[in-house]
């Protein structure tokens, strides 16, 4: 059962997107967006928490949101999908069933 | 009217929640106060003042531009934290040129930006009188 994880919170505040990674299973999608959209980017503190999670699993970002504050894709993480508000949509079809870490 | 010194010290990425367009509010009520206004940019608050911002993707206003505008409103202390941008993988060369013109110095544009470590931000704030924080 593949699972898309939204997440919504930068992972330099709270500890929702630490969490994320924690519980997701491998074969799981993870999209983020609003504040999370900063983890996108390479050269982070966070960069190699995520890159972790990527070696089992899909992260996805929502392109608008990195692109609101003020961060390119070229930026972007190796292996990172930039999605718009339709491939939202279409990740949530994809997977089974969804859960939201707020 | 008594002057003070005034921090507004911004903690938050911009869009995901709305401290820093309140804060930034707050900051241009507060320069019709004529008080002595410095502002912090740390944390997550350091994506506020990135250059490139574009909004179009989430349909909500881009209030960026609004940052560049405080110089001519006298405020002219913008700190940044260097640890807050090196743990996001930024660098002052990712922050708009913010400037105030210097009228005793024939209008010369000068940097708003001032850089500085953890330990030198703790020091600003602990000048400060009032600390309003977002």
């Amino acid at each position: 059962m593949a699972m898309l994880h939204i997440v919504n919170k930068s992972p330099f505040e709270r500890v929702s997107f630490r969490s994320c990674l924690n519980h997701a299973k491998p074969g799981d999608s993870i999209l983020m967006i609003e504040d999370a959209a900063v983890a996108a980017i390479e050269g982070t503190s966070f960069t190699e928490k995520l890159k972790e999670a990527m070696t089992d699993k899909s992260v996805y970002v929502l392109g608008g949101d990195l692109a609101a504050r003020g961060l390119s894709e070229d930026r972007m993480i190796d292996g990172i999908k930039s999605v718009d508000y339709a491939g939202f949509v279409d990740l949530t079809v994809e997977n089974e069933t969804t859960q939201s870490w707020l | 009217m008594s002057t003070k010194k005034f921090m507004f010290v911004n903690r938050k990425a911009p869009y995901g929640t709305v401290y820093a367009l309140e804060s930034l509010e707050v900051v241009l009520i507060s320069a019709a106060f004529e008080q002595d206004v410095s502002l912090a940019f740390l944390d997550d608050g350091v994506y506020q003042i990135t250059k490139g911002q574009n909004t179009e993707g989430i349909g909500q206003k881009n209030f960026s531009s609004t940052y560049k505008a405080l110089g001519d409103y006298e405020i002219k202390k913008l700190y940044v934290e260097k640890e807050s941008l090196e743990e996001r993988g930024l660098t002052p060369d990712d922050l708009m040129d913010l400037v105030w013109e210097d009228e005793d110095d024939d209008w010369a544009e000068k940097p708003s930006i001032i850089l500085v470590d953890r330990a030198e931000m703790a020091d600003v704030m602990a000048e400060q009188e009032v600390t309003l924080s977002f």
